[in-house]
Parts: structure tokens; sequence; C-alpha cells
């Protein structure tokens, strides 16, 4: 395919009829989170779209976010998006090694130098000179200022480069951080998981290819489209937390039953993703569909951020049940409360979970 | 022990309550179409479901009578449901994977008109028959 035939064309020519590329641009408004209304808008904006190049670098990462865009569930359309991309460097799919590999990373950089999109898994580890990685003999962080300098747009695939992710983790041996951390003068997409749902990656080229610029993000540079709401506002068990039934263990009734996992550590409140909508492997279902809390994996820190298991508001110790005592034994009780309160919101202090006003109240 | 020993209880659908938001919906859209002719579109993949309460949607809205298959980059299931002018449309790749999944309020469904393009690349088709075989 040229550098200036458009996807409209592109179809036409292969016998595509008008109906079906509607019928593509519907899927596309799904896949980019938008009204389904905007289809007709997708199909105007795509017959100027035009091919963009893009180098993807992988850092300090475990490829799982490779691994994710690669299993997304959907491989006509996003083989049809991919035609429409140039992927010119990507060192785990691409045939050439080496030299070659390098060559054509450069090759790339310097024809559509201003004009590329910059795709970045894995964090960027500083310690020691940044030593802890390199390719080919350079280091991350030399390799991202490099190819940071000509991107029109740097998209962080991952919750590593997008806020440092598992390396970053306490107690961060290789001095980890996010591409954001770096590089100041681009605009950064932050498409954050670990792995990010794969129709969210193509979802943002696909926007990006569609429309030629960069989604709505929010303050934490996601695009607002997938991480507009938290899983707990979109989750289908929510109409079971209004109701304030909960699941206390994972085989009680409650869990039977299908009620909400907020007791048992959802971190679905806090957490800013699109599963609970979108889906994954094939729309089969999410984690909270399978069972298990959302683990807040597409929030910075989320490693550090206490157990999986300790319920988001609540200090580790069961403060309702100490409560109920000392209301039946007076004072007396009462006072030893306030002294396991006082051990409680240490220990939560020190295991960085989120504290609420409640709890400072000591109720 | 085997797995009939787990006791799974499937919870009513209907107690959830996330039909009943969408089913509010369907009734505006259909009441600006009574009242104005507005179609309208809503992408059922954005919003929450169980899996019983989105085969419970499907049992609600139940089938009408008129129903149309598209082959085009995949197969496409149109139907109307038992409600007029409320129509499920759902559109599949070629490995048969969803791939957007609607509910549709209008007389007819946008992606069952003719397209102009279309139209025109036939008529084309048309002539050119007829042209060798004069």
């Amino acid at each position: 395919m040229s550098e200036h035939e458009t996807l409209e064309q592109r179809l036409s020519e292969q016998g595509v009829s008008r109906r079906a590329f509607l019928k593509f641009c519907a899927a596309l408004a799904t896949m980019m989170a938008l009204p389904p209304s905007s289809a007709s808008a997708i199909a105007a904006a795509l017959s100027q779209a035009k091919r963009p190049s893009v180098i993807w670098l992988s850092f300090q990462e475990c490829t799982g976010c490779t691994e994710s865009l690669t299993r997304s569930h959907s491989p006509t359309l996003e083989s049809l998006i991919f035609d429409m991309i140039s992927l010119d460097y990507h060192h785990t799919l691409q045939a050439a090694s080496g030299h070659a590999a390098e060559q054509a990373r450069d090759d790339a950089m310097k024809a559509f130098y201003g004009k590329y999109l910059l795709l970045v898994d894995g964090s960027i580890p500083l310690k020691d000179g940044g030593v802890y990685s390199t390719i080919a003999g350079r280091t991350n962080l030399d390799m991202l200022e490099e190819a940071a300098k000509g991107a029109a747009a740097i998209v962080a695939v991952g919750s590593c480069a997008a806020f440092g992710g598992l390396p970053n983790a306490q107690p961060n041996p290789t001095g980890a951080v996010a591409v954001s951390d770096i590089i100041k003068d681009k605009p950064i997409v932050n498409i954050s998981g670990c792995p990010p749902i794969p129709a969210v990656i193509t979802g943002v080229l696909a926007h990006y290819l569609t429309f030629g610029e960069l989604p709505a993000l929010d303050e934490l540079g996601r695009p607002k489209a997938f991480y507009g709401e938290t899983i707990h506002d979109r989750c289908y068990r929510r109409p079971f937390y209004d109701q304030g039934k909960f699941a206390k263990t994972f085989d009680d009734e409650g869990a039977r039953n299908g009620w909400c996992l907020y007791e048992l550590g959802c971190k679905g409140p806090t957490t800013h993703n699109a599963c609970a909508t979108t889906k994954w492997n094939g729309g089969a279902g999410f984690p909270i569909e399978a069972g298990h809390g959302c683990i807040g994996c597409s929030e910075p820190k989320f490693w550090d951020a206490g157990s999986f298991y300790t319920p988001l508001s609540a200090p580790a110790a069961d403060v309702a049940s100490i409560s109920q005592a000392a209301a039946v034994a007076g004072a007396g009780a009462a006072l030893a409360l306030s002294a396991t309160d006082r051990a409680k919101r240490q220990q939560v202090q020190q295991s960085r979970e989120k504290l609420t006003l409640e709890d400072l109240k000591g109720n | 022990m085997s797995i009939q020993d787990i006791q799974i209880k499937v919870a009513d659908a209907h107690s959830i309550g996330n039909i009943n938001a969408i089913l509010n919906e369907i009734a505006t859209h259909l009441g600006n179409l009574v009242a104005r002719g507005d179609n309208a579109l809503i992408d059922l993949k954005s919003l929450p479901f169980s899996p019983d309460e989105y085969e419970g949607l499907r049992a609600m809205l139940g089938r009408g009578e008129v129903t149309a298959r598209l082959d085009s980059i995949g197969d496409s299931e149109i139907y109307e449901t038992h409600f007029p002018g409320v129509w499920w449309v759902t559109h599949y790749n070629v490995e048969g994977d969803i791939v957007a999944d609607l509910i549709e309020i209008a007389d007819v469904p946008a992606i069952l008109h003719s397209q102009w393009e279309d139209v025109r690349t036939g008529l084309g088709r048309l002539r050119n028959i007829l042209s060798q075989s004069e």
C-alpha cells in the first residue's frame, strides 16, 4: 500500500462495498469506545487518513504487553489497522535481527522525522548509568531520548512504561521510571494495565489513524474513552454493592450468588479501566466475572498499594467486631479499642494502604 | 469431589437491575422516534451485564417479524425485536467474533439501506454487462 492511499481507497480496490466499510466503521466506533452514532464521522475521517509510521521500543518489561496485543480478539479488524500503519521497528515481532533491525529503526526515524508514532513498553532503569537494560549495547535511556526527538507523539503501553510498573515497585533496585519521567516535551498517552487490554491499544492507534490526533486524556495521561470511569462504576455486580450484598469469603453464599467483592479486597472503586465492558479473551469475561476482585493494575504503584485481599478503606483488623465488644463491655474496652486503632493506623500507614476519614476517626 | 458437588447458584438475572436501566433507555429513544422520528444507537459492548442479564435482555426484547443477514467482511445479524422500531444489530468478523453489538432505534437500520456509492458501482457493472452482450 502506498503512503498516500487511504483506507477507504484500499478497501474499495479490494472490492469491499461501502456498506462493508460502514460496518467496519461501526466496529471501529465500538473499539474506540466512541458513541456508535460517530460511525459516519469515522467514515468521513478515514477517507482522509494517511499511513503513519510506528516505531515500537521494548525496554524493561516482560513482553506481556506485546503478548496482549498479538492476542487481540478481532484479528480481521486489527489486521486492517495494522495494514494502515507501518510498523517499522518492533524487535520482538520483526523478522530482521542484529544490525539490520537497528538499521530499520534508524531508517524509519530519519525518513519520518517529526511524524512517526513512538510506542514504548517497559520502564526505563536510570540507576548506575542505566546499565540494567540495554539493547545493542545502548541503554534504554539513550535509545528513548534519541527516538523521542523525532516522534510526533509517544504511546506508553502498559503500566511499566506509563507509571514504572513492577520494576518501579519497592525497593526499585534498578531505579526504574516511566516514560513521562524522562520525556517532557512530547505528547504522551499512557495505556496502563498489566497488561493493558488489547482493544485499548488498537483503539488508541485507530483513533490516531482516523482523526490524526491523540484522544482526550485524563490527569494521568490515559485516554478518557477507556479510563474515564472506574471498574466499580461499570461492574455488573455494582447493584449488589448498592444493595449492601457482599461476599465475605471466596466460598460463601454471597460468593456463589455473585455478590460484590469489595470486602475481599476488590480495587474496582479506585481503578480506572475498561475491563468491565470491553472484557478479555474475546469478550469471555474479566476477573470479577471469574469471582476474583480487581487488583488495580492500571493505577500507579499498584504493587505497593497493600494486599490485593485487603478491603480498600478498611484497616487490617476487624474494627467492627471490636467496636461491638466495646459497646457491651463499656469504657474500659473503648480505651482498648482506641489503642488497637492507633496500632492499626500505624500498620496501615506502614503498608501504604489507603485510609478513609472514617478510619482516621477510629469508627 | 466432582464439579457437580460445587454448589453454584445462578443469580436471578432480573434482580441485579442492569436490564431495567437499558430498557428505560430504549423506551426513551423509542419515544423520541415516535415523537420526532429521531434514530438512536446503543452500544451494548459499553454497558455492564452479567452473562444472565445479556440473555435476559434478549429474552425480554424477543424477536419480531423481520430478520436480515449481511454477508460483508463477516456476517451481521439484524432483527427487529418484539418492539417495532427496536432492532438488534450484531456485527461479526470473518472469524465469528462479535465486533459490534448494537441496539438501533429506527424504522430501518442504517446498514440495510443500499449505499449510493455501491448503487453507482452496480449500475456501472450492469451497463458493462449489457454493452458486452450487444
